[in-house]
C-alpha cells in the first residue's frame, strides 16, 4: 500500500529508520529495503537524509537506488503482479502467458493500470522452476499458473 | 499418541497450495476430535507431487500427492492418520523411485524435519560436524574440507578448502564468511530449498568456516525474490543464537561466531562474488577486479570466505563423516555429491541429489521422465542463463565439472532446463544477449555494449538481412565478450549464444527477407 505523506513526514520517517539501521555494517541496502517498505517506494526527499545520516553524497545515495531493479522511484499499484520470464518458464509457455497478462490488464511491464490498482512486473527468476510458469502477486507465490489462474490473480488483483 | 502429520513451507509447496492444504487439514482435524499434529516441513524435492502430504505410521512415513484443499476430508475418511489406502496413496515416501535412487548427504534433512527445531536437528545428526570442529585445530579443520575435494558448488567449482586455506593464513583483525545464496540462475532452487527446509545446516556448516578461519561474523546474502527464505533464515538463526550455536562462545567452546540475512534488491549480477561484496558494503553491486582476491581482501577490505549456501551445508557432513567419505562419491576430480535441479518443461521436476557422474541423458529421459508436453526433447540449458544449451547428441556428456567444459558447457549451479520440441534456439540466444543487457553492471563494454549489440544481431539473423553475415558477427562478438568481460556475466553469456548457434543451426538460417534481397 502506498500512502502518501507530506514531506517534513517523509523526513522525520526516514530519520527514524536510518537512526535504528545506521549501526549495522553496510547499512544503506537494509534502510533503502526498510523505507520502501514503510512507504512503497523510495521518495526522492529520502535521499538528502539518508546522505547526510550516512555521511555520503546525495549522488551516491541515488546511485544505488537507482542500481537495483527493486528500489522505485514512484508508487505503484496497489497490487504488483510479477510474472517470471526466465528460461523455466519460458519452457512452459511463460511468454504467451506474459502476453495473455498484458493484454488482460492492458499494460506493458514496468505499467500500472489506469485505475491504480495492477503494477505489472517481469522477474527473472522466483526459484519455482520446476512448477513454471510462476508468478507472484504480491508477495504469495504461485506456480504452473494456467490461463484460468492467470485470470484468477488478475480479478482477485482488480477487486 | 499424537500423529504426526507433515505438509510442506517450501515456497514450490506453497505456490502450489500447500497453505490451503494445511489450513483444510487443521480444520478438519479439529471439526473430527482427531489427536493428531501438522508439522512444517521443507520439501523432500518432488515438485510434481507437491503439496505432498506424509503422516508418520509405525512403518514409516506414508506419502499422499499431490493433495488439493477438497482432497482433505476424502483422505480423513480413507485412513490418512494410518498410512490407509486413498488414489492419491504414494506409499511409503523412502520408497518413491526419485527419492530411493538419490544419494542425500547435503539434503539428508530437508524435507524430513522441522526446519526451525533445532531438537530435530540434533535428533537427525545435525551439529555432530561443529562438536567436532571445536575440539579441533583450524588447520586441520581446513585440510579435513580439502581432502574431501569438495569444489565449490555456485559455479566455478574452485577448492573450497583452498580458499579457506587463504582466509585462515591471511592476516586480519576481522575476517568474514559470506554466503552466497544469490540464487538467480533460472533453474535452480536448491539453495532456497536448503534455506526453507533445513537452515541449520547452512548455519552449522557456516559456523564451521568461521572457525577453520578465524572469522567471527557471516552474513547470507539472499535475493528479496526469496521472501520464504528469508523467513525462516532468519528464524533460525534467532533459535540458534539462543541455544548458543552462535554467539560469543559456539558450544560453548570459546570460539565466537554470529551471522545474519541480508537482502539484495534484483540485482542478477549481485550473485557474481565481488559485486555481492559491494552490495552488502551498501553500494551499486558492480564487479571489482581480481586480483585482489577476496580471501585477501573482501568484505569491507578484510580477508572473506565467499562460498555458495550448497558448499557451505556440504561441510557439516563432511566434517561428521570425514573427507574419505565425501570424497568416495563422484568422479575424477568431481567429488561427491551434487544436488541437480529438474527444471523446465519435465514430467518429473525437483531436486534429485546424486553423485557426481549420472549422464544428462539418465537425468532427462529416466528421472526427469523426459517432457511435460510429451513432445520430443530439443534442447536441455545446464548451468543457469548462462550455460550452454545441449543437444540430444551430448546426452552422454556425464555430470562433471571436466566433461562438461570439455563439450564447450558448464555445470554451474546444476540447474537442468528442458526444451521441448517447440523451442526455437534463435530466440533463446537473443534473449541470453537480453537478459545480459539487462543485468550488466556497466563496468565492463564488452558486456555492457556487447549484449544491446548482440540482441540487435540476433534480430538482424530472424529478419533474414545477411544471415551468414551477421553469424559470423555473433560469434565475433561472442569472442570478445567471452575474453574481454571482467565477470562471468558478459563472459559466460556466450555459451547459450555460441552453443544454441552451433548445435541448432536450422534456427538460424530463417527464409531471407524481401529488403535483404534488394
Amino acid at each position: 500500500m502506498n500512502i502518501q505523506l507530506p514531506r517534513a513526514d517523509v523526513a522525520e520517517r526516514t530519520q527514524a529508520i536510518v537512526g535504528e539501521l545506521k549501526g549495522l555494517e553496510g547499512p544503506l541496502l537494509p534502510i533503502l529495503h526498510e523505507i520502501q517498505d514503510e512507504f512503497g517506494y523510495v521518495p526522492e526527499e529520502c535521499l538528502p537524509v539518508i546522505a547526510r545520516e550516512l555521511n555520503l553524497s546525495r549522488a551516491e545515495v541515488y546511485g544505488v537506488v537507482t542500481f537495483y531493479h527493486d528500489f522505485r522511484e514512484h508508487p505503484a499499484g496497489r497490487h504488483v503482479l510479477k510474472l517470471c520470464r526466465a528460461e523455466a518458464c519460458q519452457s512452459m509457455g511463460g511468454d504467451r502467458l506474459a502476453e495473455r497478462a498484458k493484454a488482460l490488464l492492458g499494460i506493458d511491464f514496468h505499467e500500472t493500470t489506469p485505475d491504480g490498482a495492477v503494477t505489472l512486473e517481469p522477474v527473472y527468476c522466483l526459484g519455482l522452476c520446476s512448477c513454471s510458469p510462476s508468478a507472484m502477486l504480491d508477495g504469495e507465490v504461485h506456480g504452473r499458473v494456467d490461463d484460468a489462474e492467470l485470470e484468477a490473480l488478475v480479478a482477485e488483483a482488480r477487486r | 499418541m499424537t500423529v504426526k502429520i507433515y505438509i510442506p513451507r517450501d515456497a514450490a509447496a506453497l505456490a502450489l497450495g500447500a497453505e490451503k492444504v494445511a489450513t483444510a487439514m487443521a480444520e478438519e482435524l479439529v471439526a473430527r476430535g482427531h489427536n493428531a499434529m501438522i508439522i512444517r516441513n521443507g520439501s523432500r524435492g518432488m515438485h510434481w507431487l507437491e503439496p505432498l502430504v506424509e503422516v508418520e505410521t509405525a512403518e514409516g512415513r506414508v506419502a499422499y500427492g499431490p493433495v488439493k484443499a477438497r482432497d482433505v476430508p476424502s483422505l480423513i475418511d480413507a485412513g490418512l492418520l494410518s498410512g490407509g489406502a486413498h488414489p492419491l496413496c504414494l506409499g511409503k515416501t523412502e520408497e518413491i523411485p526419485f527419492l530411493k535412487n538419490q544419494t542425500r548427504l547435503t539434503f539428508a534433512r530437508c524435507g524430513v524435519t522441522d526446519p526451525v527445531s533445532l531438537d530435530d536437528y540434533r535428533a537427525h545428526g545435525g551439529l555432530r560436524g561443529l562438536e567436532k570442529a571445536v575440539a579441533m585445530q583450524p588447520a586441520v579443520i581446513v585440510a579435513e574440507v580439502t581432502e574431501s575435494g569438495l569444489r565449490g558448488r555456485g559455479g566455478a567449482g574452485f577448492p573450497t578448502g583452498i580458499k579457506w586455506k587463504t582466509v585462515l593464513e591471511a592476516q586480519g583483525a576481522q575476517k568474514y564468511i559470506v554466503c552466497n545464496a544469490d540464487e538467480g540462475d533460472s533453474g535452480t532452487f536448491a539453495d532456497r530449498m536448503i534455506m526453507e527446509g533445513d537452515p541449520f545446516v547452512l548455519i552449522e556448516g557456516m559456523a564451521i568456516a568461521g572457525i577453520a578461519t578465524g572469522a567471527t561474523k557471516g552474513y547470507v546474502y539472499t535475493r528479496s525474490e526469496y521472501p520464504h527464505a528469508i523467513a525462516v533464515m532468519s528464524e533460525a538463526i534467532e533459535i540458534a543464537r539462543a541455544a548458543g550455536v552462535l554467539g560469543p562462545s559456539v558450544l560453548g567452546s570459546g570460539h565466537a561466531f554470529d551471522m545474519e540475512v541480508r537482502t539484495g534488491a534484483g540485482a542478477y549480477v549481485c550473485g557474481e562474488e565481488t559485486s555481492l561484496l559491494n552490495s552488502l558494503e551498501g553500494k551499486r553491486g558492480i564487479v571489482r577486479a581480481k586480483p585482489p582476491l577476496p580471501a585477501h581482501k573482501g568484505l569491507f577490505d578484510c580477508p572473506t570466505v565467499i562460498n555458495n549456501v550448497i558448499s557451505l551445508a556440504s561441510v557439516p557432513v563432511i566434517l561428521d563423516k570425514g573427507a574419505g567419505f565425501y570424497r568416495d562419491f563422484g568422479m575424477g576430480r568431481s567429488r561427491g555429491t551434487i544436488p541437480i535441479q529438474i527444471a523446465g518443461n519435465v514430467k518429473h521436476g525437483g531436486l534429485y541429489e546424486t553423485a557426481f557422474g549420472l549422464t544428462l541423458g539418465e537425468l532427462v529421459d529416466e528421472i526427469a521422465g523426459g517432457t511435460a508436453s510429451g513432445r520430443a526433447v530439443k534442447a536441455v540449458q545446464v548451468g543457469g542463463p548462462l550455460g550452454a544449451y545441449f543437444p540430444r547428441s551430448l546426452f552422454a556428456t556425464p555430470f562433471d565439472y571436466e566433461a562438461f567444459a570439455a563439450k564447450d558447457g558448464l555445470i554451474g549451479h546444476a540447474g537442468i532446463v528442458v526444451f521441448d520440441e517447440t523451442a526455437d534456439m534463435l530466440k533463446q540466444a537473443r534473449f541470453a544477449m537480453e537478459f545480459c543487457a539487462v543485468e550488466s553492471c556497466g563496468k565492463c563494454t564488452p558486456c555492457r555494449i556487447g549484449s544491446i549489440r548482440g540482441v540487435e544481431v540476433a534480430d538482424k539473423i530472424a529478419a533474414g538481412i545477411e544471415p551468414q553475415k551477421n553469424r559470423e558477427l555473433l560469434a565475433d562478438l561472442c569472442n570478445t565478450m567471452k575474453f574481454g568481460s571482467l565477470c562471468a556475466l558478459g563472459g559466460f553469456t556466450p555459451y547459450p549464444v555460441m552453443s544454441a548457434m552451433t548445435h541448432f543451426p536450422e534456427d538460424f538460417s530463417p527464409a531471407p527477407a524481401v529488403e535483404a534481397a534488394e
